[in-house]
């Protein structure tokens, strides 16, 4: 098993590589050096000797892929995409355009989104789950149809509405909860209860949705008729046997998301300004830092890539059928 | 079967889980008004709390340049001038300096010249600063000396970088008194290539020497670090003694006074580059651009530019008085009730990272802000307007104790063309007639109306009020575009906009060449519903004469682009003011400073020997009759020849809730913070009554869930009981 | 007549679905399906509300060029909506004002002789024709009920007609009949709702005007050929990548099956809105480098909308190729197929005769399903900046503007309501639809 994720984790460099190429050649396509230093330079007087400084104090007066007029390795090393890009596999995320540690900043920023993320993950995961067995348990009625119609209708509604109504109606118009903004340790309780609940409401249709169907193959097989056939109550039936089978697909599918939570959501973040890393990421698209969305780009697939891997991992743990080569 | 009851929920760890829940929830309403934003305990403070909307990029003084930047360190760095707070129109005073300085005129070879030389004999001006003994830094770790006299932190070893994670890690810390050397040190700073300093480029054609000293810094094979700049020369800036220094100027500039009010101009200890230019404290955002070393009244205790940043006031602040003369109407408005009172009041300013206007503007009715700008949206709940159009605040506004003050902004916003267009631009009569017709169609007054709410004035020149040269009433009217009927101005009609369309050879809009309506492009970097808005208007505007317009929009970069190589036709663009001096406006026009041509400010790209020559008169002169006859000769020009099609003066209303105390709008003053006071009890009083939490909606939807609960619980009852399938 | 690529595209693939409805009607096993589908009445009902939504857009991708004199709006062409809509898209006023209202939203100052005064203006264009502004609330009434009574009239006869119909059917064929008496209901609804908003268009603004006074049902009308754009085109641009892709990995296997799933893991490993912001920003400076410059604003505004469906859809493949691999697999292992490859013949012919075929209702499930997650994806990516042109009608740019006027007191909540309740009324009629495919053609989850 260890050779397995072994030569996992080997498949994942070919992968970093292609997604580095791609968000290099997309970026400085996008955006020359002299793009950037403008930008960063702003408008006001402006001579073409600031901006020759600011590349060079950046690293961008190299060439961009190959240098012709260096020697030996050093046509390659003395890239913009070596200096820039390459670093990233060391987990150098380098300095930000406006001259701050990447690094540092991901590591203050990671804890706010997570703290949206996992609360409204489990959250979301106890609903719906709690949700979805109720449906299926009353599979075939009213109550059925209604509900899958009601998670269609909850699915229908775009993410941005609910944000919107959940901030003007709590806030606004309740006081219970401020505006936006975040903060530390047990405050940050009454920062988080709006957009952790918008996560929820706006996920569950969804959710539950997708959790009945799961529940519903579950209930169809034969073990779960022979344990009917026994005169095992109903409620046993549910809870015994197919929650604890449909906990597989859940937990794989839960598993590969764990590690994209610390990317945060760039809607939510950035409409109650929390400082998370989504709400840096769009910021950064904003003010045109791609120094930064480079590192975020390379960090979403590095955890993408984590998330499958761990999947993989907890199928052999919740099944030990399933063996890995 | 009670065994069956168990689900996932009600398991031994959820159990706990609740509890701290509802221990939360507890805590939240215990609370007299939960949607606080701030922790309890800063609640009776005196502390000042207002936003950010973007991270600083630089605090560094020989960097910083945009408004969000000024706003922090203004309050930080101090350079020898200020403007004063209270006096209109916009005067210089003093700040670190003994006296204003005036200049000396000097010949070829430095020696004095006397008062009367004309100007073109001027080759150099002197200014000789003398600042204020006494004054001293902020107490910093760079100052910090060890038993010997050595600086204490100035060779960091790995070990104790180690132990370092921030600047307080630092634990000594220490003050010096304010030297000329630090001036003249930041002066030197604006020519090294690693500050990147916007200001370089343009000062370097002023300062005797700066430009020599960038070339040599850049020249060099290993660029001299920031702490040797002291032993290079600038020969134009000079310390005399310990208080004193010189700097020297090519020919005359008498405006460069005002830059001396500006950060760029403020002292930066050496020991501060030296400190900070040691190896592994950037790696730890340890930096001049995040920490800034300042005599001023306050220092930048907490930096943390993903959430807020906190001001404090400095222990080592000298104390400087509370201005004791102002414009008449101040005394009554309360305005020198503090007179001679020692600065800062306020002990503390909190910045919040805030990215979203909508928030902003709700948190300052909600009390959670001392002070908001208004955005044209929330524009009707505040305003209402007197008989006599004059704006006043809402009764509802006033209820809550909240005052306005608006003053126009020293800046202008407009529609420019290309001059060195071949269909709207260049000197020929064909074309002037097509900017004039696009002049008055463009409806200002309608434009000011929807999309500003009325906050801005309509432009007849460059000049915005408030700037020696502005003519008010029918003197400053622009002829070509309005008519002057019953004391006011009056828009030319749309019938004479198409006469002038006619004249100029596209009847009805027709372009003669293609017989289609002519085609023009207006190019903007501009996106979002606000500009979809906007255009769309603005297309409207030039259908009136049959004019097609068309919109190329495209990202910030690629707009700058197209402006600077002069591809541009139409564009918008806005000036605000360096200075309160017209110069700053009517440079954007003289000829040697074309973007395309020259890549100087002058975007439109105008020429005309004519009024450059008026410039070069106008530029060195006082104020008085004789400039302002140069001044009205140079508008009249640019009325004519119309490079601005049509623009305005925004007007800003800044609202301040009744907890405010010294408030008044200054536009070119960011150091304003320190003669501002307030008045937290009141504050948390009126908090407490405007923030009451409504509780029952929550307990209406618990209670419906709940309600709903029941009958699934009997169906599942039904259900159990009922044979399984 | 102008033509834009859109419109051209807009049109080949509705053609191509017309193409396929004969395809369906010639061949009875394809046909069952369909049939279960159109006999849920949920199902019937969406795809009459889709059919309109359809019409609507299709009315809109026949550009014609407007004459000079003709007061244009936001194209310099003119498609046959808005011909149709003229009453609503030339009545414009200079500001906000709430549906169905003859005063202006704000307060404006107004000079009467020579003092100003600060009061709500009335609308120029709504209402002309009452003898008294008191008459508002009468003729409305009047209007209104009018206008539902003649929908009604029409639309009885339709029930009572489709109510016969399935009355006359024996009970097995009602299992398997269309459900006619839901399809008369939707449809009656529809046309009463549009008397009724037709008469009081020609006087009003139903949903009130925007901040520069246009008429918010117009922008909303309007923007539904940008929101079904978005959904079918990027299907279009999806679908070769996927079938191309995804067959080839499972059927050819080996060396080109890696190489594929690398691309495709790779592509889906960079954060989705990350990718896309950057594809679209790219595809903006090619755009202004390849002589963006003589381009009139529809022409631009329109390649900017196939810019970001092929963005979509170029980012948007993964799922379904990785679906359509796993399932060529399976295929490649069955019986018949290998007794095929064993008999000689060529790979294309298999794929073709063998492969495909079985693949069809996983790439129509999918196909219905992306479509509603497409619509409401622009509105997201309009808030981040880089969605449609600005200049576009689009429910994503009315909500995007609509923030900051709820932030306005008192609240300007009309043009979020008509962007919610006709992005809301398309989605879930497709969501709805596609639940029936997918029941329909997804045996596994059959009956369940």
């Amino acid at each position: 098993m260890t050779r397995y994720f072994i030569r996992r984790l080997l498949y994942a460099v070919p992968i970093l590589i292609g997604v580095n190429l791609i968000t290099f050649t997309l970026f400085f396509v996008v955006n020359t050096p002299d793009d950037m230093a403008r930008m960063h330079l702003g408008q006001k007087y402006l001579t073409e000797e600031a901006i020759a400084d600011w590349k060079k104090a950046h690293g961008y007066h190299l060439p961009l892929l190959y240098a012709p007029t260096e020697k030996g390795s050093a046509r390659f090393s003395q890239t913009i995409f070596a200096q820039h890009s390459l670093q990233l596999f060391r987990l150098d995320f380098g300095r930000a355009d406006d001259g701050r540690d990447i690094s540092q900043d991901i590591r203050q920023r990671m804890g706010p989104s997570l703290a949206i993320a996992l609360p409204s993950l489990l959250v979301g995961l106890l609903t719906n789950i709690t949700i979805a067995l109720m449906v299926a348990f009353f599979r075939g009625t009213y109550i059925d149809y209604w509900s899958v119609f009601a998670a269609v209708v909850l699915m229908s509604i775009s993410g941005l509405f609910y944000i919107i109504g959940g901030q003007w109606l709590f806030s606004k118009l309740l006081h219970l909860t401020p505006i936006s903004g975040f903060d530390g340790g047990l405050n940050a309780f009454k920062f988080l209860l709006v957009p952790v609940l918008v996560g929820v409401i706006s996920g569950l249709g969804s959710g539950v949705r997708w959790y009945r169907t799961l529940f519903l193959e579950e209930i169809g097989r034969d073990y779960v008729r022979t344990a009917r056939a026994k005169g095992i109550s109903e409620a046993r039936v549910m809870f015994r046997h197919v929650l604890r089978n449909a906990m597989i697909p859940i937990l794989t599918g839960v598993v590969v998301v764990i590690p994209v939570l610390f990317m945060g959501s760039l809607l939510t973040e950035s409409f109650f300004a929390i400082p998370g890393l989504g709400s840096y990421t769009i910021d950064a698209i904003n003010s045109q830092d791609f120094a930064i969305v480079r590192a975020m780009v390379f960090l979403g697939s590095l955890l993408y890539i984590l998330g499958l891997i761990l999947t993989d991992l907890s199928y052999t743990l919740v099944d030990p059928r399933v063996r890995l080569r | 079967m009670p065994r069956n009851q168990h689900t996932t929920t009600t398991r031994p760890g959820t159990g706990k889980f609740l509890l701290l829940a509802l221990l939360l929830i507890g805590a939240l309403w215990g609370c007299e008004t939960p949607n606080n934003p701030y922790p309890a305990k800063l609640d009776d403070r005196n502390i000042r709390f207002t936003s950010f909307s973007e991270r600083p990029k630089h605090l560094d003084p020989a960097s910083a340049y945009v408004a969000n930047e000024m706003d922090i360190i203004a309050q930080i760095y101090e350079p020898p001038l200020q403007y004063h707070y209270l006096k209109r129109p916009y005067q210089l005073t003093t700040l670190t300096a003994e006296a204003v300085p005036q200049p000396v005129a000097l010949d070829q070879n430095l020696n004095p010249l006397p008062a009367s030389t004309p100007v073109e004999n001027i080759a150099y001006s002197r200014y000789r600063i003398t600042i204020k003994p006494g004054i001293r830094f902020q107490p910093h770790p760079a100052f910090a000396r060890d038993e010997t006299g050595a600086y204490r932190y100035h060779q960091l070893t790995a070990q104790t970088l180690e132990e370092i994670r921030n600047l307080d890690d630092f634990g000594a810390s220490d003050s010096r008194e304010l030297t000329a050397a630090d001036y003249v040190h930041q002066i030197k700073r604006l020519a090294h290539p690693g500050i990147h300093s916007p200001l370089y480029g343009f000062m370097r054609e002023f300062i005797v020497g700066l430009g020599d000293l960038g070339d040599t810094l850049r020249a060099s094979p290993e660029t001299p670090t920031l702490g040797e700049l002291p032993g290079m020369t600038l020969s134009g800036v000079k310390i005399i003694d310990r208080y004193t220094y010189e700097i020297t100027i090519h020919g005359s500039y008498p405006q460069f006074v005002y830059w001396l009010a500006m950060p760029f101009f403020a002292p930066v200890p050496v020991e501060a580059d030296m400190f900070y230019s040691q190896p592994g404290l950037k790696e730890k955002n340890i930096t001049l651009d995040w920490h800034p070393i300042g005599t001023g009244p306050y220092l930048l205790a907490v930096n943390d530019p993903n959430r807020r940043m906190l001001l404090k006031r400095n222990p080592e602040f000298r104390s400087e008085p509370y201005p004791d003369q102002g414009e008449p109407g101040d005394r009554a408005s309360g305005l020198l009730e503090d007179a001679g009172k020692p600065m800062p009041f306020v002990d503390e300013v909190l910045f919040t990272l805030e990215k979203e206007s909508i928030p902003i503007w709700n948190k300052f009715l909600q009390g959670y802000y001392d002070i908001s700008g208004i955005s044209s949206d929330s524009f009707d709940q505040v305003i209402d307007f007197g008989p006599a159009g004059d704006i006043t605040l809402s009764q509802e506004i006033r209820d809550k104790g909240i005052r306005l003050q608006s003053t126009i902004a020293p800046s202008t916003v407009y529609i420019g063309f290309n001059m060195l267009d071949p269909v709207v631009g260049g000197d020929n009569q064909r074309a002037r007639l097509l900017r004039h017709a696009i002049g008055i169609v463009i409806d200002q007054e309608e434009s000011i109306a929807i999309f500003r709410n009325g906050r801005g004035i309509v432009m007849q020149g460059p000049l915005p009020p408030g700037l020696f040269g502005y003519r008010d009433g029918e003197a400053g009217l622009n002829p070509y575009l309005y008519d002057w009927v019953d004391g006011k101005p009056r828009r030319k009609s749309v019938e004479e906009a198409g006469h002038l369309m006619s004249e100029a050879g596209y009847p009805e809009g027709i372009d003669p060449a293609t017989g289609e309506p002519l085609l023009l492009y207006f190019d903007t970097s501009a996106s979002g519903p606000q500009a979809k808005a906007y255009l769309d208007w603005l297309r409207k505007q030039l259908r009136k004469i049959g004019v097609q317009l068309v919109i190329r929009s495209t990202d910030f970069n690629r707009f700058q682009d197209k402006v600077r190589k002069g591809k541009a036709q139409m564009f918008q663009w806005g000036w605000n003011a360096d200075y309160p001096d017209p110069e700053n406006f009517l440079f954007l026009f003289y000829g040697p400073n074309s973007r395309a041509l020259h890549g100087g400010e002058n975007t439109n790209n105008y020429q005309n020997p004519e009024f450059d020559a008026l410039f070069e008169q106008m530029r060195n002169m006082p104020n008085g009759l004789q400039r302002q006859a140069l001044i009205d000769q140079m508008v009249g020009y640019l009325q004519r020849d119309l490079p601005w099609a049509s623009g305005f003066h925004p007007k800003d209303l800044v609202l301040y809730h009744g907890w405010n105390y010294n408030t008044k709008t200054h536009s070119m003053a960011n150091n304003t913070v320190k003669y501002q006071r307030i008045d937290p009890e009141l504050r948390l009083t009126q908090r407490r009554a405007w923030n009451q939490p409504k509780w029952w909606p929550v307990v209406l939807i618990l209670g419906a869930l709940l309600a709903s609960i029941i009958p699934a619980f009997l169906a599942y009852r039904r259900r159990q009981s009922s044979p399984a399938l | 007549m102008v033509i834009l690529v859109s419109d051209l595209l807009v049109w080949l693939l509705a053609l191509t679905g017309v193409g396929g409805i004969y395809l369906v009607r010639q061949r009875p096993h394809l046909q069952a399906p369909w049939r279960q589908v159109l006999s849920r009445p949920t199902a019937m009902s969406a795809l009459c509300i889709i059919f309109c939504f359809v019409t609507i857009g299709l009315l809109d991708s026949i550009h014609l060029k407007a004459s000079p004199g003709e007061k244009t709006s936001s194209l310099e062409a003119l498609s046959l909506l808005d011909l149709a809509l003229t009453p609503l898209r030339s009545r414009d006023e200079r500001t906000y004002s709430k549906p169905l209202a003859i005063y202006s939203f704000s307060k404006e100052t107004v000079e009467r002789g020579d003092q100003s005064q600060r009061l709500y203006p009335r609308l120029v264009t709504a209402g002309t024709h009452l003898s008294h502004d008191n008459r508002h609330l009468p003729d409305l009434l009047t209007r209104g009920s009018l206008g539902a009574l003649g929908g009604l009239l029409i639309s009885l006869p339709l029930y009572w007609l489709a109510r016969k119909k399935s009355a006359a059917a024996t009970p097995e064929e009602q299992l398997t009949q269309p459900a006619w008496t839901a399809l008369a209901v939707t449809v009656g609804s529809l046309i009463t709702l549009t008397c009724l908003i037709a008469t009081l268009a020609t006087e009003y603004h139903p949903l009130g005007t925007d901040k520069v006074g246009q008429d918010v049902l117009y922008q909303s009308l309007k923007s539904v050929r940008t929101g079904l754009m978005i959904g079918s085109l990027t299907t279009l641009v999806t679908l070769p990548f996927a079938l191309i892709l995804g067959v080839t990995a499972g059927f050819v296997g080996g060396r080109t099956d890696d190489l594929i799933q690398y691309i495709y893991t790779t592509i889906s490993s960079i954060p989705g809105v990350l990718l896309i912001a950057a594809t679209v920003l790219t595809l903006q400076v090619y755009l202004e480098r390849a002589g963006g410059e003589g381009m009139g604003l529809a022409q631009r505004a329109d390649l900017r909308l196939l810019f970001l469906c092929l963005v979509l859809g170029i980012t948007g493949w993964i799922g379904l190729c990785r679906m359509l691999r796993g399932e060529s697999l399976k295929l490649r292992e069955l019986e018949y197929v290998q007794v095929a490859t064993a008999f000689g013949v060529s790979r294309m012919a298999i794929i073709r005769r063998h492969i495909l075929p079985n693949l069809l209702h996983i790439v129509l499930i999918s196909v219905v399903l992306d479509f509603s997650m497409l619509v409401l994806a622009e509105a997201v990516l309009s808030y981040v900046g880089v969605g449609v042109d600005p200049s576009m009608y689009s429910w994503g740019n009315m909500i995007n503007g609509a923030r900051l006027e709820l932030a306005r007191e008192p609240v300007v909540w009309w043009s979020l309501l008509a962007a919610f309740l006709f992005m809301f009324s398309l989605v879930l009629s497709v969501n709805l639809f596609a639940d029936a495919v997918r029941d329909a053609f997804d045996p596994r989850l059959r009956g369940t």
